[in-house]
């Protein structure tokens, strides 16, 4: 598939625009997942995950295709809801590291009141539960966990996209994974 | 949960498929004595199935449909160009027309001079070429600019570009007389025959 993918971009950069719509159709709903578990509402998400795909084809000149396509893609995905994110909510919440190195210190740093009751959560669907307790994580938590379980991007893969090192994406995760499991753990 | 933070780092390594031989070991023997280490690994494995197993978000429908109406329009050149491919045959009579138009004018202006086969035993008089009477021209013959007289009798087409065929005569044509005396006939007559040319190419 990658391979096909990068006819049809040779064909885009060549101008032919309706090259474009495989591509876009192949890779709409990775993007449109991406930009949901990020932004937590439909709207925002379509609306993002459009003008990722309009940047992208844009620009579609500066993209080396020497690289993965996905890789771009998702990155300028992420870059425009992060942007997004920062300009609806430009509190210091965004970009708070959850502290600690491993998962036993979250606990002190996620207060338990946020964690939904039980009650609450039953007559949710299991996934606006799940929704609700990944938009209860720092963005750029939700960025790296949006990448690894949206498309299951390696960790290196991961790091190129959000442009920060192995190490950090897997910290990420880490934490990431051990805030939602003490989250998640009554659903 | 008391147990050593590099435990839980363990867990989360090993779902990142990330660990030695050695550290699974580590891991997996600590959890058949740990109870609350196997809980919190447990919940782990749990959260991530939760996340996976949502993980079929699809995009809204029209979702394609919209972002290719939302982009900059292209090029014209390319959607010409894209045209043509779609459309092979047409392509290939507007190239033809569109290259042979120069030559074919030139063909026409410079070439004034009465050609004819020559060695069939044709009779030039004037601007007149004339087919004798018991003469047999086989396969087809072309005149160009002059008129053309029949008395004995040609196995093939006929065709006089520029010319006439004088009627008085009364030899005989297996095939068929075509007679080209305009820019457009001439035209006309060229294309016709590449096409011939080409069809017979292309059904070999
Ligand atoms: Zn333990």
């Amino acid at each position: 598939m990658e391979a096909k993918i990068k006819e049809m971009i040779k064909s885009v950069k060549k101008g032919d625009q309706s090259a474009y719509e495989d591509i876009v159709s192949f890779y709409q709903s990775k993007v449109y997942a991406i930009c949901y578990r990020m932004i937590g509402n439909s709207h925002e998400a379509e609306d993002l995950a459009q003008e990722a795909f309009i940047r992208a084809y844009v620009n579609i000149h500066s993209f080396d295709e020497k690289k993965k396509f996905s890789t771009w893609l998702y990155r300028i995905a992420t870059n425009l809801t992060i942007d997004r994110i920062r300009k609806k909510k430009p509190d210091f919440y965004l970009d708070a590291e959850v502290r600690g190195t491993d998962g036993l210190d979250m606990y002190s740093q996620l207060p338990a009141e946020q964690a939904l009751p039980e009650e609450e959560v039953e007559s949710l669907e299991i996934q606006t539960v799940i929704q609700q307790e990944i938009m209860n994580l720092p963005a750029k938590y939700r960025s790296v966990i949006a990448l690894r379980f949206v498309d299951e991007l390696p960790l290196a893969e991961i790091s190129e996209i959000l442009d920060i090192p192995v190490g950090t994406v897997k910290t990420r995760i880490h934490r990431g994974r051990e805030a939602l499991r003490k989250r998640l753990r009554h659903v | 949960m008391s147990c050593d933070k590099h435990i839980v780092n363990l867990m989360h390594n090993y779902l990142d498929g990330d660990l030695t031989k050695q550290e699974e070991q580590q891991l997996r023997s600590h959890l058949q004595t740990c109870q609350a280490c196997q809980k919190h690994f447990h919940e782990l494995k749990r959260t991530l199935s939760l996340l996976k197993g949502n993980s079929d978000i699809q995009a809204p429908t029209n979702f394609t449909a919209s972002v290719m109406s939302n982009l900059p329009k292209e090029r014209k050149r390319v959607s010409y160009s894209r045209w043509f491919k779609a459309h092979p045959a047409l392509t290939a009579a507007a190239i033809f027309f569109v290259l042979m138009f120069g030559g074919i004018f030139s063909a026409w202006d410079q070439d004034n001079q009465l050609s004819y086969p020559k060695g069939k035993n044709l009779v030039i008089k004037d601007d007149t070429v004339i087919v004798p009477e018991g003469v047999v021209v086989d396969g087809d013959l072309v005149v160009k600019n002059g008129d053309l007289k029949i008395d004995g009798s040609v196995n093939g087409d006929v065709v006089i570009i520029n010319g006439d065929h004088l009627m008085a005569s009364a030899g005989n044509i297996s095939g068929e007389i075509e007679q080209v005396n305009q820019v457009f006939d001439w035209i006309w007559y060229h294309i016709k025959d590449i096409t011939k040319s080409v069809f017979a190419f292309t059904n070999k």
